[in-house]
């Protein structure tokens, strides 16, 4: 092996990645006064929050009545009873705070009439619980998620965050069951890094790209959860992944929620409005894994439009071209590039296409990561925290409702600085470690770094991304997962047989390429495998084969390890069916309607 | 007669051919910069085909689709793929553009000639160090500064006028493709601010919560940071959002002879 020089760095609190939710955890802990940095492999504002449209919810009700227990009840119900009660009181009643936080940070938000944030209908909101439209999700334009992260990375510059940008993190070290820090690898300059922490919150982001399709960037490759399947963590929930209803057709770009909200709705190639037949009262604004399904059998009815009558058409035209140009700029344009479409004109050709990944690394509410004893009890992963995409707190269950995400960034940034600021002493000692604490992540990078097998890395993510698209979609059978489930397993063992031709240490694309391959491959493998276990139907896991959801047997988290014999073994954690305080009762599963 | 020479590193050497792929697609050229920082040898222009039927339609699926099948070292920066990241800022038939956004059938028909973002050190192929740019950028201060206190229930209030002059300024992606592109931050990029900072220095001028104008004002009065500005527009011409930079910053030019009336 070759020898690397390491470069090795102290700080109270690490936070890798620099997305909305690990800026806000990174800005927090910098406030309590903790030796901060963040890490991240692209520059702060390249994150994929940026591409962020519709809003972040949060119950102001700035525009009517609202109440943030109605928002706990739309989030259980549209979590399909999968999300944890606690958790999602606490994320719906801080949220207010935290939206107003943003503002204050100076977030441009648009304004209503008042001067106060504007906030627009969107899916499965709802007030009186499910008795009226709830207009909640606060939005700078159709551009809110840009907005939130380049103010939330200004006011990181403003509270003097140290960041090591365009480093790329390659694993956990870990040492006796506590992580003590990681090994990055700065790209600019093609060194080795090893960051210690008594804490380190990982806000890596989803794992889109391990599909064909999907609205995520190129760099929503799961990195964080990546390393924590191989650090022997378990993940929770990865049978769930939300596919939105309204992705640019062919190139897969996302269309905001938010054009259902200010009015848009979907047609079939009868010019019909289908909606109401699955939806009666929500129509349009169902919930996203109800308006995907509905979708899903308007073309296989043989009522999609085009040539292949593959997808269908979004409607805005009918809409004011001001309200459009004032609202929703961000998605004109980029339906205007994509689909050569003028939304004040044309209906939006658009299709379901995958979104965001509800599972990730099992966390409490303060986004401590969480295991398994051997007595099946939760136990917490000393010095390891998750935040974000990458996290499954669980918030959102099985199913997310739109706008719910960003909230979901701001609450547990914040609250897992919060955590990790009362458990640390700025400048406490750290415990010394031996080279050898590096030594299998320094193997594992040598050993892709010098790859010479007989497959590139990019036919190995290919054949991922079509078994993913083909196997784990909107439907799902159990036939059609364990076919998947199989050749998942040949294709992560064919990783084995990779080979790179880029061997430099400097902007080695070709090996930050391979190493995100590495981090996929165990997460679609976990996927179709939870996929294949769970017999029931909930939220965004529709099983025709299992087409009801069955709270007698599959009202539980489920769990996947794979070792590094691609074994994989699950387990199961108890939904929490209760709430953190007595502002609420809890909410019991019901037959799930909109 | 003097006899100049262009400096170590920036001469254009003629590249690898790479030959067309098999098949049947019709074929496009491309002609693409290549700088490896291991051997420090003077950069190359590689010559790749791409079959356009296996390929989506802008200038970053032709770049993905020649990293997946024919040189895996090609080296760019790339993220969300639909123009809102800023990462794949380069400069694609002479004109600075985001690779994600610029459709391969808006390019030239003969070859498409890609390169890093002019006038930036190169660390290879069609990624360039940004550091000064993003440090400019933090020079400016660009977080809201107020004296009053915050209202610790609700949001400070803002109009909806004063919100809409944030319009065309908030936007930006810092992709660096204004910056760039203009002759005077070339010569003097070391002490003008540039066309993007210069717009988000204006975007924090326009925000009706700001209580630091004046501030922010004096910081920018100087014959470098601002007033190598000369009109000369090329930002607002490759502005990929289609902002107006040149516009910010004759705005903060007006603001200054105001104050001195």
């Amino acid at each position: 092996m070759t020898a690397y020089k390491i470069i090795h760095h102290y700080y109270d609190a690490l936070v890798v990645g620099a997305g909305g939710a690990g800026l806000r955890a990174a800005l927090g802990l910098a406030e309590s006064g903790l030796s901060t940095a963040c890490i991240s492999k692209v520059f702060p504002t390249r994150s994929h929050t940026v591409a962020a449209q519709g809003g972040i919810s949060a119950a102001l009700g700035n525009m009517g009545e609202d109440d943030w227990r109605w928002h706990v009840y739309d989030t259980v119900k549209g979590s399909d009873w999968l999300g944890d009660q606690d958790a999602i009181e606490f994320m719906c009643r801080e949220g207010i705070s935290a939206v107003l936080e943003l503002e204050h940070y100076g977030v441009p938000f648009s304004r209503t009439a008042e001067g106060t944030i504007y906030q627009r209908a969107f899916g499965g909101m709802t007030t009186h619980q499910g008795a009226g439209t709830a207009q909640r999700t606060c939005a700078a334009a159709d551009l809110t998620g840009h907005a939130i992260l380049h103010t939330l990375y200004q006011q990181s510059l403003k509270h003097r965050v140290e960041f090591f940008i365009e480093y790329y993190t390659l694993d956990l070290i870990m040492d006796d069951g506590v992580c003590r820090g990681v090994l990055a690898w700065n790209l600019q300059e093609g060194s080795l890094h090893w960051f210690h922490a008594h804490t380190t919150l990982l806000a890596t982001g989803g794992y889109g790209r391990c599909y064909f399709s999907c609205t995520g960037a190129h760099t929503s490759t799961g990195d964080g959860c990546g390393m924590v399947i191989r650090a022997g963590l378990p993940l929770q929930d990865m049978e769930f992944v939300q596919i939105h209803p309204t992705g640019i057709y062919g190139a897969g770009c996302l269309v905001t929620e938010g054009v259902r909200g200010e009015g848009g709705y979907l047609t079939n190639a009868l010019g019909e409005r289908f909606m109401p037949h699955y939806a009666p009262k929500a129509k349009d604004l169902a919930s996203r894994d109800v308006v995907s399904r509905a979708m899903t059998l308007e073309i296989r009815a043989g009522r999609g439009v085009g040539p292949d009558r593959d997808h269908l058409h979004l409607h805005l035209e009918h809409l004011d071209a001001a309200l459009i140009e004032e609202r929703l700029p961000g998605i004109s344009q980029t339906v205007k590039i994509f689909a050569g479409v003028d939304v004040t004109r044309a209906p939006i050709p658009v299709i379901p296409t995958v979104h965001y990944n509800m599972g990730g690394i099992p966390t409490n509410r303060m986004g401590e990561v969480i295991t398994l004893d051997a007595n099946q009890t939760d136990q917490v992963v000393p010095g390891l925290m998750a935040i974000g995409e990458a996290a499954c707190v669980s918030v959102h269950g099985a199913n997310r409702l739109g706008s719910n995400s960003l909230l979901d960034l701001i609450v547990f940034g914040r609250a897992a600085a919060r955590q990790a600021a009362a458990t640390i002493q700025p400048g406490q000692a750290h415990k010394p470690l031996g080279s050898l604490a590096s030594e299998a992540a320094l193997t594992r990078f040598d050993r892709l770094r010098h790859a010479k097998g007989t497959q590139r890395t990019a036919s190995i993510r290919l054949a991922m991304q079509k078994i993913m698209q083909a196997h784990a979609g909107v439907f799902r059978t159990g036939p059609l997962l364990a076919d998947g489930l199989r050749q998942m397993q040949e294709t992560l063992a064919s990783f084995a047989d990779v080979s790179l031709s880029d061997r430099s240490l400097i902007w080695n694309t070709d090996l930050v390429e391979t190493l995100e391959l590495a981090n996929l491959l165990p997460l679609a493998t976990t996927t179709l495998a939870a996929a294949l276990n769970r017999e029931e139907s909930r939220g965004a896991h529709a099983r025709e084969d299992f087409p009801e959801r069955d709270d007698v047997h599959w009202l539980k988290h489920s769990l996947q390890w794979l070792d590094e014999t691609h074994t994989l073994r699950s387990a199961y954690r108890p939904v929490h069916l209760y709430t953190l305080t007595d502002a609420i009762d809890v909410i019991p599963p019901q037959p799930r309607v909109y | 007669m003097g006899l100049f020479n262009l400096p170590t590193g920036s001469r254009i050497q003629p590249g690898i051919q790479h030959p067309p792929p098999p098949g049947e697609g019709p074929l496009r050229r491309f002609e693409i910069y290549r700088y490896d920082p291991d051997t420090g040898a003077n950069p190359r222009l590689d010559v790749f085909w791409v079959d356009t039927a296996q390929c989506g339609p802008m200038v970053l699926d032709a770049l993905i689709r020649i990293k997946n099948e024919t040189d895996s070292t090609l080296t760019f920066r790339r993220s969300c793929r639909e123009g809102v990241c800023g990462s794949c800022a380069m400069n694609v038939d002479g004109q600075n553009t985001l690779a994600c956004t610029r459709a391969l059938g808006d390019c030239a028909t003969d070859t498409v000639r890609i390169y890093p973002l002019p006038h930036q050190t190169v660390i290879k192929d069609l990624v360039p160090d940004q550091t000064r740019f993003f440090a400019q950028y933090a020079s400016i201060k660009p977080w809201l500064q107020t004296e009053s206190p915050t209202p610790p229930d609700r949001e400070r209030r803002q109009s909806r006028e004063e919100r809409a002059r944030l319009d065309g300024l908030y936007e930006c992606i810092l992709c660096a493709c204004c910056a760039t592109a203009c002759p005077s931050y070339w010569w003097n990029g070391e002490r003008y601010l540039g066309p993007a900072s210069l717009l988000q220095a204006y975007r924090w001028i326009a925000d009706s919560r700001d209580e630091q104008t004046g501030e922010r004002l004096d910081a920018l009065e100087d014959p470098f940071k601002l007033y190598r500005c000369h009109t000369i527009m090329n930002c607002v011409q490759v502005c990929p959002k289609n902002l107006n930079p040149a516009q910010a910053i004759g705005e903060i030019k007006a603001l200054l002879v105001e104050r001195q009336a």
